[in-house]
């Protein structure tokens, strides 16, 4: 493999990465912070595909999608919310899996009768169209280039928020003790209802994202589900910095594993998940118990 | 001085076990309040009742005249309640200035009286460890956040729950100077303790409790002149 075949492959998992990064680093904050386990993530991020195909088909705008998409996801999570997660803090996991399990359902149902059962495409930006060329015969898509850059920001930017502000302290010190942190006096309630809704949006995001170099298809967020589970239980439940370490590294095993393992590169990232498990067994940055 | 806190036949459970039966008294404002009793006898009980970390709470809570018998912490909080719990309820994953600042908020009428650089002035201990994590602190320096982090809520009234409790004798004294300053402040406290020496010279008022009843209330020195109440219900 020459230097810039492994530079390609690099970017690739990279890429991969950090996509995975941004569904995982959602269904990490709502399962750290609320305790909710949630099965319909991969299905907010299927949804978030179509919504980005739907709005694009009408405005014609990526751009638009991309807003629009985001927007409905996060007003979709703040009603779900308040209409049935809410009802879930301090449940056993089984009414949680239950619960999200139907939502799973629901949400399929509604992508039937929204969207259909076909397969979509969507347009990337045309300012993004196009690949640059490495060498004669190999090229890299701009849009895969751009995509490394957003995922980039928007991870720096939720690593902002968590570590820098008031609302990022809140977030992590409800994660700990939410009795706690009531007791002081902060409305967690809102504050669930907004980590939620943005989990939704983080999951929408990676879908939205993903749909000009994939297809838009029924059942395309089950992968993309255990995957997260994958990167949430590797990185350690509820650490945000631990879902980008586990993201990157399975983005990485499965892009490499693909070109230089290709019989056993389906298992690879569960044999890395076992082996970290192994030397971490609460994830590489997950908390000690006492 | 008016009245701050009332609570009225206040009865609490957890689950069908009850703990508190029939409690009732007041706290004005600017009080200090020793809440004694043996272990289990419904101090942190009713220090969780009045925060609202009960969840079967019956009966009255009152604060500046308002009704929180069935209000959330956050809601009593806000009206101006701070709770500094047994075990400290420090959040190890934040750094000292990160456990003071979320807290940190104007008081229910608005006072912003007390701010980092007042909590470091009072605990120069924490001022020396504001980039170490909670969990990386001693237990008196926890003790120290988590008063500091309550005064930051620029509270009326702070339950302490076993405030020295677990502490070396000098920080101790610490905790006893710090609470002395709440006390100068006008801040009311209720503050649990097993020190009754140490607690008589700053509080006003006594109430012991025996298994979820209260059996005295009474200055400090009533309490003192009773040993056969003292032997009976605290062991000294």
């Amino acid at each position: 493999m020459s230097a810039i075949t492994f530079a390609v492959q690099l970017l690739n998992g990279v890429q991969y990465g950090l996509v995975l990064f941004l569904v995982a680093s959602g269904l990490t904050l709502v399962f750290g912070i609320l305790g909710v386990i949630n099965l319909a993530h991969g299905a907010f991020y299927m949804l978030g595909a179509y919504f980005a195909w739907w709005i694009a088909a009408y405005t014609g705008s990526f751009l638009m999608a991309l807003i629009g998409g985001v927007a409905l996801s996060f007003m979709l999570g703040l009603l779900l919310e308040n209409v049935f997660v809410r009802r879930l803090y301090g449940r056993d996991h089984l009414a949680q899996v239950l619960l999200s399990f139907g939502l799973i359902l629901v949400v399929d149902e509604l992508r039937q009768i929204l969207f259909g059962k076909d397969v979509y495409s969507v347009k990337p930006p045309p300012w993004l169209e196009g690949s640059i060329q490495l060498t004669d015969n190999l090229s890299y898509p701009v849009y895969r280039l751009a995509l490394c850059l957003f995922c980039l920001v928007l991870a720096a930017l939720i690593f902002y928020v968590i570590q820098r502000t008031k609302l990022g302290m809140i977030i992590r010190a409800g994660a700990e003790n939410r009795d706690m942190t009531r007791a002081l006096g902060i409305p967690f309630d809102s504050v669930n209802r907004y980590v939620f809704a943005g989990g939704i949006a983080l999951a929408a995001l990676g879908g939205i994202l993903v749909s000009p170099i994939s297809t838009v298809y029924p059942g395309m967020g089950d992968g993309m589900l255990i995957l997260s589970f994958v990167v949430v239980v590797l990185g350690g439940i509820g650490s945000v910095a631990g879902a980008a370490i586990g993201a990157l590294l399975i983005g990485l095993t499965d892009t490499f594993g693909k070109v230089f393992f290709p019989q056993v590169s389906s298992i690879l990232i569960y044999v890395l998940m076992a082996g970290v498990l192994l030397w971490r067994p609460n994830g590489i940055l997950g908390k000690r118990e006492a | 001085m008016t009245e701050l806190l009332a609570i009225r036949s206040l009865s609490g459970f957890y689950g069908a076990s009850q703990v508190l039966h029939d409690v009732s008294f007041s706290v004005r404002r600017g009080e200090q309040v020793a809440l004694l009793g043996r272990n289990g006898m419904g101090k942190t009980t009713l220090m969780k009742s009045i925060i609202g970390l009960l969840g079967d709470r019956r009966g009255g809570i009152t604060i500046n005249k308002l009704d929180m018998i069935n209000a959330k912490p956050e809601a009593i909080a806000q009206a101006g309640v701070a709770y500094v719990p047994e075990g400290r309820g420090v959040f190890g994953s934040l750094n000292v200035v990160e456990n003071l600042v979320m807290a940190a908020r104007a008081g229910a009428d608005g006072r912003r009286d007390w701010t980092l650089d007042r909590v470091f002035e009072v605990f120069p201990r924490l001022h020396q460890r504001r980039g170490n994590g909670g969990h990386q602190l001693s237990g008196g320096e926890q003790q120290m956040l988590s008063i500091g982090r309550a005064l930051m809520t620029n509270p009326d009234l702070i339950l302490i729950d076993e405030a020295t409790e677990g502490l070396a004798p000098l920080v101790a004294q610490e905790i006893w100077r710090t609470l002395g300053v709440i006390r100068d402040e006008g801040i009311a406290t209720i503050v649990v303790d097993k020190d009754l020496r140490s607690l008589s010279k700053i509080v006003d008022r006594t109430v012991l409790l025996s298994k979820g009843q209260i059996v005295f209330e009474g200055a400090p020195s009533e309490l003192l002149a009773q040993p056969l109440l003292l032997e009976k219900h605290l062991g000294v």
